[in-house]
This record gives C-alpha cells, sequence and structure tokens, in this order.
C-alpha cells in the first residue's frame, strides 16, 4: 500500500509524495509525474494545482498569467 | 549558429576509446574535440592532454608560474583550463585518454588553481554571517532555512530574464541558449557526485531531486536532454565544445564553481547550499524566459524546457532548502556556514555570468524590441 505524504511549507506550496494522481477542486484528475510534487496553497498559480512559485510576489503578480 | 558537427549525436557519449584513440600528440587530429587554447593556462592543460605518450610528462602551469596576477573571476584562461581538468571527470574528450582523470601532474595542476579560485570566491561573497562556537540557534536546519530564504528572495525581478520576456529576438535568446548550454547540457551532474558524501536524511532529499532532474526514469525526460531538445529544435548543436569556444569567463566560472564544490569532500555543504540557492532563484526567471519563447514563437521545445522548470524548481527549492540543506545542518551544524557560503556564491557567481551576457544589450533602445 502506497503511503501518501503531506507536508506545509510555511509561505509556500503543500509538498506531496507518493500521489499518483490529484484531483482539482473541478473535479478533474490530474496525473503525477514527479516522486514528490509542490500543490499551490496561495491560489496564484498560473499551472493550478502545482505550485509555481507566485507565492513570492504580490496578489498583482509580477507576469501575466496564463490565460488557458 | 553552426556546430562543427550538427549531426553528432544528443549528449552522446563522447568516448572514441580503443583503437580510434589517438596514439601522438597532434593538435590538429582533435579538431572541435578540445576547446581552443586562450593563453598559457589552457594551452598547457591541452598540450597535456594531447601529449604523445612517448615523451616524458611535464608538468602543466598554473598561475603562480605566469608571474602576473591573475583574477581567476575573469581570466577566461584561468577558466578554461579549469574546466578542462574537471571535464575529464565527467565526460572526458574523445580520443583523450580517460586515465588521465587521474593523472598526478593535472591533479597537481589543479589544486593550486581550485584554491586561487575559491579564494576568490569566498572574497567576492565576504564574511559569512553565522555563530561560530556555543552560540548555536536551537533548530539550526530551520534557521539556515530561514537565512536561505531570506537571500534568494528579494522580491526584485531579474534583469536578465526581463528582458528575455519582454525585449529580446530571436538571436538574444540563441545566446542566451548557447551560454547556458555549457552547464545545462551537464545540468544536475554535478550534484551527483554529492551524494556518496551524505547519510541519511539530506541524502535521500537529493537523491530525490536527482530522480527527477534525471527524468524521473525516463530518459526522453532527463532535463540535459530536454535542454538539447531546445537547441536542436534552434538547429544549434548539442556538442558542448562550440559553446565553451564561445564562453566568457564567468561563464565558466559559474559552472566551474559547482565542480569546485561538488568534487571536494570538504565543500559538501558548499555544494548544497549552492544546490539550494540555484533551485531557490530558478522557478520565476524561467517562467519570464518562457513567455518571451512563446512571445518570439520559437519551437515549442524552448518554452517547454524553461516551462518544465517553473514547475520542477517550485519543487526542487522547497526539498534543497528544507530537505537538504536543513536537514544537512540539523545532523552536521558544524557546515552550517558552508552551506551560507554556498548559498552566496551560488548567487554572487551567477550574477557575474547574467551580467556578462546582459551588459552588451544593455544600450540597446528600447524601439528596437518587440
Amino acid at each position: 500500500m502506497t503511503t501518501v505524504s503531506v507536508r506545509q511549507c510555511p509561505g509556500g506550496p503543500l509538498l506531496v509524495r507518493g500521489a499518483t494522481q490529484v484531483e482539482t477542486e473541478d473535479g478533474e484528475l490530474v496525473p503525477v509525474a514527479r516522486p514528490v510534487v509542490a500543490l499551490c496553497q496561495c491560489g496564484r498559480s498560473g499551472r493550478m494545482p502545482w505550485c509555481d512559485s507566485s507565492h513570492k510576489f504580490g496578489s498583482d503578480g509580477i507576469t501575466r498569467r496564463r490565460q488557458d | 549558429m553552426a556546430g562543427p558537427d550538427a549531426r553528432e549525436s544528443k549528449i552522446a557519449p563522447r568516448e572514441l576509446g580503443g583503437k580510434h584513440a589517438l596514439p601522438e600528440s597532434n593538435l590538429t587530429r582533435l579538431p572541435n574535440v578540445l576547446p581552443k587554447a586562450c593563453g598559457p593556462l589552457s594551452e598547457g592543460v591541452i598540450r597535456a592532454l594531447t601529449a604523445d605518450p612517448s615523451d616524458p610528462p611535464r608538468s602543466v602551469p598554473v598561475h603562480d608560474d605566469l608571474g602576473h596576477p591573475v583574477d581567476p573571476l575573469v581570466d577566461r584562461d584561468f577558466q578554461l583550463a579549469l574546466w578542462m581538468l574537471y571535464e575529464l571527470h565527467y565526460r572526458g574528450f574523445p580520443g583523450v585518454p580517460a586515465d588521465l582523470e587521474w593523472d598526478p601532474l593535472l591533479i597537481a595542476a589543479r589544486q593550486p588553481m581550485e584554491r586561487a579560485f575559491e579564494a576568490a570566491v569566498r572574497d567576492l561573497v565576504g564574511p559569512i554571517d553565522w555563530p561560530a562556537g556555543g552560540e548555536q540557534p536551537k533548530q539550526p536546519g530551520v534557521a539556515v532555512a530561514d537565512r536561505i530564504f531570506e537571500a534568494t528572495g528579494s522580491g526584485a525581478l531579474p534583469e536578465l530574464a526581463s528582458f528575455l520576456q519582454r525585449r529580446a529576438d530571436v538571436d538574444h535568446y540563441r545566446t542566451y541558449l548557447a551560454r547556458r548550454a555549457v552547464y545545462q547540457l551537464r545540468e544536475s551532474d554535478p550534484q551527483s557526485f554529492v551524494l556518496p558524501r551524505l547519510e541519511g536524511a539530506p541524502k535521500a532529499a537529493l537523491a530525490e531531486l536527482q530522480y527527477d532532474e534525471y527524468g524521473g526514469g525516463q530518459p526522453s525526460r532527463l532535463h540535459a536532454t530536454l535542454f538539447a531538445d531546445a537547441l536542436e529544435s534552434l538547429g544549434m548543436t548539442t556538442d558542448v565544445i562550440p559553446y565553451v569556444d564561445q564562453a566568457p569567463a564567468a561563464t565558466l566560472a559559474a559552472v566551474n564553481v559547482m565542480s569546485l564544490f561538488a568534487l571536494n569532500r570538504r565543500l559538501r555543504g558548499a555544494a548544497l547550499g549552492h544546490l539550494a540557492a540555484y533551485e531557490a532563484t530558478s522557478s520565476v526567471p524561467c517562467r519570464m524566459v518562457a513567455l518571451g519563447a512563446r512571445r518570439l514563437g520559437l519551437p515549442d521545445p524552448v518554452a517547454a524546457y524553461f516551462e518544465e522548470h517553473v514547475e520542477a524548481d517550485s519543487v526542487h527549492e522547497q526539498v534543497a532548502v528544507r530537505d537538504i540543506c536543513g536537514a544537512f545542518v540539523d545532523d552536521n551544524p558544524a557546515e552550517a556556514a558552508d552551506v551560507l557560503f554556498g548559498v552566496a556564491a551560488s548567487l554572487a557567481v551567477d550574477a557575474l555570468a547574467a551580467e556578462a551576457i546582459l551588459s552588451p544589450w544593455r544600450d540597446m533602445p528600447e524601439d528596437v524590441a518587440q
């Protein structure tokens, strides 16, 4: 049985190890392709559900978000 | 840029070996296999690498033999000589005997150059502020992780990535990729030398990070291969030598400092700190570089390489800062200052490398862009 471990990084993402897929709020199942993934916790990522380091910047962001 | 041999297979092993090994010293028989000498130090290394085995071995000149002071951070001849000596530990050079990796004369030349290089980097970054002796923080790993996030999270826009995102043209991108190729065609290889120098939690975390860098078991997803794909999509060679030949001293220094840290066990903490700072300052610039590549309509593999690093390095930053450096310092508190030295070295030397790319572009009038 696979154990999924999660760890909150203060001010940053949620690190998840051992998952094979992540279900988004819309119910979409996104496959996990890395040994450890970082889930966005600030809501500002342009690559949801993954962290793209947008938490480092103010709510207006410094770069345009991807439109897709 | 057209490479000398665009047909060479993608980052293929460059060993010829066996009957193809070149028997005699003759630089003309090794065209494009070795970088071009640019001074007495690199010339001395090339002479040693191409020496006729029947010749009595000769010592390789080092900077102390030159009779004038050399600044390792700006002296291209110094950095090129050191790069070739380090490359013997990675892929080597076709036709150059593999056992030169541990040739005593070459190691003897490398050591004083490494000492001078390390001293120059320490001088560049200044003293590391960390309590010596009995005043250690209660949780040194957490304290070091906080220091790394503080050092790498200035919030300032990286100027080079901004330029690429907003103003660069295709030729700027080609130059940028050519500079990065010196490291990216060997991406993550220096840090693999650190693995056997670690134990426990930081070892497991570094192995996890490296597994991702090395494609998670899929050769086509090796980050070095993704970079080679980007080069190929622009018709650029995937042979590292032409890029080394074009690289300024600062570009070579930024690559060599990783080998300096990774190949000297004494500096393992610095190697880990360097990795953490590199990862922590990668994701945001990569996003900007990817956006610039999309703006210019460059082939998909160019933006795809940088987009991969937006996501990967957001993970790697947390793993490298907390699970690698934090755990390492908890286990080895006496090496905390080494980790912070590696962080400072990464930021300072990479800033020199970025400046070397950017400074010729900075005078470009605004209206030339778009």
